[in-house]
Formats: C-alpha cells, sequence, structure tokens
C-alpha cells in the first residue's frame, strides 16, 4: 500500500468532512427531542425532559413498536430463508438465465416502492380479495429484503468455493451434515449482516408498508409519518427517532464483529 | 470432478453409489439427491422464484393491465373497459414530460453527489484505515440508516432554515428550493453508495498502488488511470440505489421543497387525491421503464456481481 | 454469462416498443369517460332506530377533534364518552381530506369528520350512509345555517351532523409585513411585494381560493360560485396561481409546517387555519395576525359522517351526539380553534368570548364562507352541467406545480 502522507491526509479529512455530513442532521434530532419549541425552533427555544416522559407513556409508540419488530422479523425471517436458497442456486450450479436471477431479485428493490405498493396492494384487493394484515406487511417488506441476503450470502459462497464442501463430503459427510456443520458456520457473517440489513430496511420502511398495513396495526414509521406533522406529537417523535439511533448502534456493531472478512456487508 | 460445478458430493465409481443401507438413514436423504442435480436445483431455486416471479412480477403485471381500465367520471369508480387512453395520456401530456425529465435529472445529479462524497471516504476506510478503524467506519456509516427516513428530512428543514445552524455557520442557507432538495437526497442514500464503493475497494489488489508508483505516477494519476476503472462496476453498483431511490421519492421532496414536483408526487397525486388508480398505474409505468433500462446499462459495466 | 444482458435488453426493448406503440395509437376507452347523465346518489339505507351500544367505534377524523388525553392529559372528551356509552374508542388521524376519502373506502372505519370537499366524494361514491337526524338529539339545536347545505346534503336529506367550521384566514407575519392587511391580493396581485415569502396550501382545492378572489376583481368572468368553475373560469384560476408561485416561498400541507416555516421566516404572509395562528403567537417566538379579507374566504363545515359498511353503527350514532352536546362541542371548539356547529355551546366554553371572537352565531359572517366543496360536473351551486369536476381539478393542480 503506497499512498503519499498528502494523500492520506486529504483522504482522511475528506472522510471527516464525510461524517460530519452524516450526523449533522442527527445531531438536530437529538437536539429537538431536548427542544420545548414544539415546532423545531432554532435555536432552541428551552430544554425539557417532557417529551421523554410523554414518549414513555405513549400507548401508540409502543403498539407500532411491536408492529414494526414483528414484521421486521417476519421478512427478515422470509428473506434469510428465500435469499440463501436463491444464493446457493445462483452461486453453485450453472444454468440458463442464472444472470437473470440476480436482475430479479433486486428489481423489487431497485423498483419506486410506490410502484411495488401500488402492485402488492392491487393483487391483494382486487385479484386475491386477501385483507390487508401483518401478513401482507410481512409480504411486501420480504419481496425487496430477499436480496439483501442473496447479495450477502452470494459474496460469501464466491469467496470461499465449493473446496470444503468437497472435503467434507469426502469424508463421508451427507448434505445434511456438510450443511450444518461446514457450510453454515462459514456463511454466519453473511446470514448475520444480511439479516442485519434486511430488518433495518423493513423496520424504517414506510411507503410500501403504507399501501400493504391494514387500518388497525401500523408500524412505527407510519406512526412517525402520521404524527410529525402535529405539534402536540412532533417532539415525541424526535424522542423516539434520537432513542433508535443509540440503540441501532448495538446491533451494527455486533454484526461488524461477527462478520470474519473484512469486507463486511452487502445491500 | 472438477468440471462438474454442480455436485456437491464426491464422485464415487458408477456401480458402487451409495445406498441408504451404506450409511445408515441420515444419508438417504443425500443419497437420494445425489445424482438429481435438476431436481436439487429446482427445490433450491423454486420458492425464491415462485415468490418473485409469480408474486411479485405477476403483481407488476396487474399493475399494467389495470393501466389500462379507465374510471367512470361520475360515480370515480374504475371501470375494466380496456384502452389505451391513460397511457396516450401519459407520453403526451406536457406537465408528465416535464416532470419525467426533472425527476430524472435530479436522480442523476443526487448519484453524482453521492459518488463524489462515497468515493474518497470508502477509499480511506478501505485502504488506508487500520483494520479497527476501519470496523469502527462501517458502523458509523450504517447507523444513520436506523434514524428514521422521515425524521431525517425534517432535521434538514430545521438545518436549512433561514434563522438554523447552516446559516449561522455559513452565513447563508439555500433555503427550500431544490438545492436543498438535491442535499437531502443524496444525504438520505449516502450510506447506500459508501458500503458498495467500500466492497469494491477491498477487492483492489494493494499491489497495484506501489506498481504504479514504481512506474512513477503521482497519486492523482494513480487514481484516475488505476483505481477508478477497477472500482467503477462498485460505482455503479451503489448507482442503483441512489437513483432508484430518488426516482421515486414523494415524501422527502414534500418536506423540502413542496414547489416541486417529482414523478412519485404526480403517481401519488393521482392516486390518492384524484382517485384515479388506472392513470396511477400507467404513470408508474416510466419509473418502472427507467430502472428496467438503467439496470441493463449498469449490468454491462458488471455492477450487479458488486451490489 | 451472455444470456442475462440479452435478457434484459430484449426485456427493456420491447418494453419500450409495445409502450410506444399503445401510446402512439389514439385514445380508446382508457381515460375518464364522462356523460351528461345526472348523477345519482347511491341507495343507501337509513338507520330507523338506535340500538345497544357495540362496545367500540372506528373514527377517522381530524387531528384535534377526538382527543383522549395522550396529547395533554387535560384535553380529553373520549374518555367520558366511552364511560357513559361503553364504546371504546379508535381514532386514525386523517392529514388531508383525500386520504380520509380513500380511509373510507376501505370500509374499515365507521364515522368520519368530513370536511366538505370530501363530503360529496363520499356520499355519491356509496361510501357514507344517510343520517337520520332524529335519533340525534342535538342536531335541533346547531346553528341553521349549516344545515341541508350543498356540501353536506342531497336533495334535502341529511348526511351528516354539522361539527363546527371556520375560515381559511389570511395570516400574516406584523414584524415583517407593514400595516394591516385586509385583502387576498396580497397573495395574488400584490404578491410581489412579498417575493419568495407567500405561502399557498397545497391542495387542488386551493384552486378555490383563486376562483374566489377572481370572483370579486374580475366579475366579466362571471363566477357565481368558486367551486362551480367552466372550463374558462378554471383556467383563469389556474393561470391566477401559476402566476402566484412565483412568488411562494413554498407550499403548506399540515400545520406543523407552516408553523415552523413562519417561525423560521421561510414564510411571511400566506392562508392559514385560526390554530396555526394559536399554535404560533403561543410558542413564543413568532407573533402572526389573521384577518378574514373584504373578498370573504373559503373554509370548511366539517361534518360527522357514518359509514355505509359501519360494523358500530349505534356507537357511531351516539358519538355524533355526544361530539355536538353543548359542553363537548364547546371544549373541541376552544382547542381546535374553530366555530362550533352547537349553538348551546357558547355558553360553555372557558373563553367567555369565544363564540364572539369567531362570530359562532353571525349568520352573516357564515355567509361571507365558501365552506369547502368537491367540484362536480354537476354545477354544486345548481347552475348546470358543464363544471369541472374534482379529478379535473387535480390535473389542473398537477400542471400548476409543473
Amino acid at each position: 500500500m503506497y499512498l503519499t502522507a498528502r494523500t492520506r491526509l486529504v483522504l482522511r479529512l475528506l472522510t471527516l468532512l464525510g461524517l460530519a455530513f452524516l450526523y449533522a442532521p442527527l445531531a438536530i434530532v437529538v437536539l429537538n427531542a431536548f427542544n420545548t419549541s414544539r415546532t423545531y425552533a432554532f435555536p432552541p427555544t428551552g430544554y425539557t425532559l417532557h417529551w421523554w416522559s410523554a414518549a414513555r407513556h405513549s400507548s401508540a409508540v409502543l403498539e407500532t413498536l411491536k408492529n414494526s419488530i414483528w414484521a421486521g422479523v417476519g421478512a427478515t425471517v422470509v428473506a434469510l430463508v428465500l435469499g440463501t436458497m436463491a444464493a446457493f442456486g445462483v452461486q453453485r450450479y450453472t444454468f440458463f438465465g442464472r444472470r437473470s436471477v440476480s436482475f430479479l431479485v433486486v428489481l423489487p428493490i431497485a423498483l419506486p416502492g410506490i410502484v411495488t405498493g401500488l402492485a402488492l396492494r392491487n393483487v391483494f384487493d382486487e385479484v386475491l380479495g386477501l385483507p390487508l394484515s401483518i401478513w401482507t406487511i410481512i409480504i411486501g417488506h420480504a419481496t425487496f429484503c430477499i436480496v439483501i441476503v442473496f447479495n450477502n450470502v452470494q459474496a460469501r459462497l464466491r469467496r470461499t468455493g465449493s473446496s470444503l464442501e468437497q472435503a467434507s463430503a469426502d469424508l463421508g459427510g451427507t448434505g445434511l451434515q456438510t450443511f450444518w456443520f461446514v457450510t453454515l458456520p462459514n456463511l454466519r457473517g453473511a446470514l448475520v449482516a444480511g439479516a442485519l440489513l434486511a430488518f433495518g430496511l423493513s423496520f424504517d420502511e414506510i411507503v410500501v408498508t403504507s399501501f400493504t398495513a391494514p387500518a388497525d396495526r401500523h408500524t412505527l414509521p407510519q406512526w412517525i409519518f402520521d404524527n410529525l406533522s402535529r405539534p402536540n406529537q412532533a417532539p415525541i417523535v424526535n424522542v423516539v427517532a434520537a432513542v433508535l439511533i443509540v440503540v441501532a448502534v448495538v446491533p451494527v456493531w455486533l454484526a461488524q464483529r461477527l462478520t470474519d472478512d473484512a469486507a463486511g456487508s452487502r445491500f | 470432478m472438477a468440471g462438474d460445478q454442480g455436485l456437491t458430493l464426491t464422485t464415487a465409481p458408477a456401480g458402487t453409489a451409495p445406498t441408504g443401507d451404506d450409511l445408515g438413514r441420515r444419508g438417504a436423504l443425500s443419497a437420494f439427491f445425489a445424482y438429481k442435480r435438476r431436481t436439487r436445483l429446482a427445490l433450491l431455486l423454486g420458492p425464491p422464484v415462485f415468490w418473485l416471479v409469480i408474486a411479485y412480477l405477476g403483481a407488476i403485471a396487474a399493475l399494467l393491465l389495470s393501466s389500462l381500465w379507465s374510471i367512470d367520471g361520475f360515480t370515480e369508480k374504475v371501470v375494466h373497459s380496456y384502452g389505451t387512453g391513460n397511457l396516450h395520456t401519459v407520453f403526451t401530456d406536457a406537465t408528465f414530460r416535464a416532470v419525467t425529465v426533472r425527476t430524472l435529472g435530479i436522480a442523476l445529479l443526487v448519484t453524482v453527489v453521492d459518488a463524489v462524497i462515497a468515493f474518497p471516504m470508502a477509499f480511506y476506510m478501505s485502504v488506508v484505515a487500520s483494520p479497527r478503524l476501519r470496523r469502527i467506519l462501517v458502523v458509523l456509516v450504517l447507523t444513520p440508516l436506523w434514524a428514521s427516513y422521515l425524521v431525517k428530512a425534517y432535521a434538514w428543514r430545521v438545518l436549512l432554515a433561514p434563522d438554523g445552524p447552516v446559516a449561522s455557520v455559513f452565513g447563508g442557507t439555500p433555503g427550500y428550493g431544490r438545492t436543498a432538495l438535491v442535499l437531502t437526497l443524496a444525504y438520505l442514500w449516502l450510506p447506500y453508495m459508501v458500503i458498495p464503493i467500500y466492497a469494491g475497494f477491498e477487492k483492489l489488489p494493494r499491489s497495484l498502488f506501489e506498481a504504479s508508483s514504481d512506474l512513477g505516477a503521482p497519486p492523482g494519476r494513480t487514481v484516475r488511470s488505476v483505481v477508478l476503472p477497477l472500482v467503477f462496476p462498485a460505482i455503479a453498483a451503489g448507482s442503483i440505489f441512489t437513483f432508484s431511490l430518488t426516482l421515486g421519492d414523494y415524501i422527502a421532496v414534500n418536506i423540502i421543497d413542496s414547489k416541486t414536483q417529482m414523478l412519485g408526487n404526480v403517481i401519488y397525486g393521482q392516486l390518492i387525491t384524484a382517485n384515479n388508480q388506472p392513470l396511477a398505474a400507467a404513470l408508474s409505468i416510466i419509473p418502472l421503464l427507467a430502472i428496467v433500462l438503467y439496470l441493463a446499462a449498469m449490468s454491462r459495466t458488471g455492477a450487479l456481481d458488486n451490489v | 454469462m451472455r444470456n442475462g444482458h440479452r435478457l434484459l435488453r430484449t426485456l427493456a426493448a420491447s418494453l419500450t416498443v409495445a409502450l410506444l406503440a399503445a401510446a402512439c395509437s389514439s385514445s380508446g376507452g382508457g381515460g375518464s369517460t364522462g356523460g351528461t347523465k345526472n348523477r345519482k346518489v347511491p341507495n343507501v339505507p337509513m338507520a330507523k332506530s338506535l340500538g345497544a351500544g357495540e362496545g367500540e367505534v372506528n373514527l377517522v377524523a381530524w387531528a384535534g377533534y377526538v382527543e383522549d388525553g395522550s396529547d395533554d392529559k387535560k384535553i380529553d372528551w373520549v374518555t367520558p364518552f366511552t364511560k357513559q356509552t361503553g364504546c371504546k374508542v379508535n381514532v386514525k388521524i386523517g392529514n388531508t381530506s383525500d386520504e380520509m376519502v380513500q380511509l373510507m373506502r376501505s370500509g374499515q372505519y365507521d364515522g368520519v369528520s368530513a370536511s366538505g370537499d370530501a363530503t360529496l366524494r363520499l356520499i355519491y361514491g356509496g361510501d357514507v350512509a344517510p343520517v337520520n337526524t332524529s335519533l340525534v338529539p342535538n342536531y335541533k339545536t346547531i346553528s341553521s345555517f349549516l344545515k341541508n347545505g350543498n356540501w353536506n346534503s342531497v336533495n334535502g336529506q341529511m348526511y351528516g351532523i354539522p361539527h363546527g367550521w371556520g375560515a381559511n384566514l389570511l395570516m400574516w407575519d406584523p414584524s415583517k409585513v407593514s400595516g394591516n392587511l385586509d385583502s387576498w391580493s396580497a397573495v395574488f396581485d400584490d404578491a410581489g411585494k412579498y417575493k419568495g415569502k407567500v405561502t399557498a396550501y397545497d391542495s387542488p382545492i386551493y384552486i378555490a381560493d383563486a376562483a374566489l378572489y377572481l370572483m370579486k376583481t374580475k366579475p366579466d368572468l362571471k363566477i357565481k360560485d368558486p367551486y362551480s368553475l367552466t372550463s374558462k373560469q378554471l383556467d383563469a384560476a389556474v393561470a391566477l396561481l401559476k402566476k402566484q408561485k412565483a412568488n411562494l416561498s413554498e407550499y403548506w400541507s399540515d400545520f406543523s409546517k407552516e408553523a415552523q416555516s413562519f417561525e423560521s421566516g421561510t414564510s411571511e404572509v400566506g392562508t392559514s387555519w385560526q390554530i396555526i395562528a394559536n399554535t404560533i403567537n403561543g410558542a413564543g417566538k413568532t407573533t402572526v395576525k389573521t384577518t378574514l379579507p373584504k373578498e370573504g374566504a373559503t373554509g370548511w363545515s366539517d361534518t360527522w359522517m357514518i359509514s355505509s359498511k359501519a360494523q358500530h353503527p349505534n356507537c357511531t350514532y351516539k358519538w355524533m351526539d355526544w361530539i355536538t352536546s353543548p359542553d363537548v362541542n364547546a371544549q373541541v371548539a376552544e382547542y381546535f380553534g374553530e366555530a362550533p356547529a352547537q349553538t348551546k355551546a357558547c355558553s360553555h366554553t372557558a373563553d367567555k368570548n369565544f363564540c364572539t371572537t369567531y362570530h359562532a352565531l353571525d349568520a352573516n359572517y357564515a355567509k361571507q364562507i365558501h365552506y369547502w366543496t368537491t367540484p362536480q360536473k354537476q354545477c354544486v351551486d345548481g347552475s348546470g352541467n358543464d363544471c369541472t369536476d374534482y379529478s379535473t381539478w387535480t390535473r389542473k393542480w398537477q400542471e400548476i406545480k409543473g
């Protein structure tokens, strides 16, 4: 690695600027969680902990948080299963239309949420007559989460190759034993990274959710959307967001620890 | 053995294929599938393909079909009579055309801005930073994705207000207009650009830097002629996210720059405000087409392997 | 390896070709079918009598109408309702009339506090049932000028119980704008004086505000009702709004945004609601003044309607009677900042001058307000069948925004 000291300095500076850019709005969010003003006045008109206690007592926050977690877990599980299967299919076999699968898998996340949401709701309402429920939310989220797991697992499979698996078979392992004792541990990092990103994506999603969620079960982003425009509730939203930021560091950090290779995660 | 990538079990001499008796009951399943490569493939790909093709693509197809229907002028209910009137409107109406061009322009601009900001960051993270710092930086880049998208957009309103922090620090603020919009959208999708480029840098052989400087190239030249071409597929991969996320956005636009109308707003307006689902479905064809074309273009650069 | 590229390219190419072919062909059946037949109201049965409460009721409402203490412990008229009737209240806040129409169409809600730009869509869409006013005792003492309006009734049949009303006022920041404004010219013809600091409401219904202004300033256009516009009249209003856009800071659609807009100095003058002025003045960072301009104003008269698919009709009727009872109607009117529909509420308000400030009992003042009404092809003021409808207004609104 041969780079001049000046190059390193420039890169370091640019990275710091980039990080400042990334965190300036988050600082505002945390600030507004303590702001007495109900309409984001800057500089803050005063400081208070009132919104924190209001958030703690808000039944709506807890309810929608629960729904978001359920939807996220459901979508992640489906994405893990389907994404891993697809990654194995594409990576370990050659067949006609192999590239098309990559394209197909990326499509749900590439198409605008409003198109995906509209299409899914159209199917639920007109074609299937399926009432909206937590399951329709999960279906919507899982569809664009599959690609996250797929990409992470595929990248990992590409790097490790199948030699270990062949060795295991040579030593007399059955398909299932090989998968459980050799393949899966190798994939652990990719699966965790993929699962975490998929969960995060589902947790913050608002557009597709607004089309696939039933009237009586809303997710946290929907609650945020409904309440950011109401002066009495907007600061509570900031409290919730501030808590989310702080809490999120833990799983993100854990995922990085568990990913053995330095290439990190894939979208 | 080496030639057939499909099998995961070693081949035994024909005629002595392992049977259930040989391996005990545990091996029965593996033995059954040992030579049935196509079945295994079908079982592996079946469920995901079913989900994506039948369910998802089917839903898209149904949507496109509904764009051929119409709305009864009096009851505002959908009438299942087929015709291409909506498609005609979508491609000839001056307003829709202007909005499309504008949205594509903004999407490309946001992509470029994100690429410019993300490139040096990913470069530093992968090539210069120590392994421990690298992990910390990746965490720092990924964490903002967990803060709600809506809250971040409103935070930009506060930042760019005439009496806000940006005005105090820089002496002025672009206010709530096109500049603010590009800035906010670029901000929202930045992590989606940093991570793929970072992964792309990880694949770059470090010896190239030394080789390049041995051949006499200054750092700028190395970056331009060696690093950039090799990392470009990763940049293209990141651009898929920034482009598509901007193309469909209608919420952040409303918050930061309500005087600007983007494709998402027009679709939303026809769907929710005018309750004209067929026209909204017809309008969705524009971003659908744009994304398919963009993906086709990006796949040529190898982006789909780098996502 | 080439499979994928070929597939993609073929897909993209064929899609493009097919669409271009379809688009270039002349318009067939797709689009909007019209006609001159008179609109028929769907036959939805009306409740004849009330039974026992069903235990819960699902409402769609504007923020501030259905308060249960979760926003502010002192603001709660839902808990006493539940105690008295046993009906648990679940409320979904609608941010715009369009959202409310969508929600009611889903059939999952029992009642809605609909503004006039939603009511007719719901009535003609068969999404709400006519209301049997004899089942709502408090209806008798509601202001008479709110009954049988062309926004809440058809052929003499009421489709809801009036809740409250108010005007879209002209609001300005006196520290930035000198003088006492008294005309909508501040946001139209004279908007250039406040270039880049004017704000407007982000909805196609705002076209009516422009039409109202033209009604008074360009009488040769012969506009009689801001919601009954012929194509020519609509185009004139659209032209006015396109001119206005150049002077706008931004559009607003939720009241947090407008409050922040004025407080941060982004906007200095524009259309607003009393509650927004109250919020800004209450926060103390900026002060604003409001007025009902001399041309009159558009406004809202909200009506509680019952869904044609209501699962809990008895609780819904009980709610409609509760929210229009003197004490409760006074509470909600004071909290929200609008005139109560219930005449008896005026003796229950905490501020003894409340009804005077809001002109609650002043029929003449109310006459100057042109309540939001959904524009129809069949002119809502009964003047003919050649008016433009809401979906046309929406297209025009998108054209204005450009």
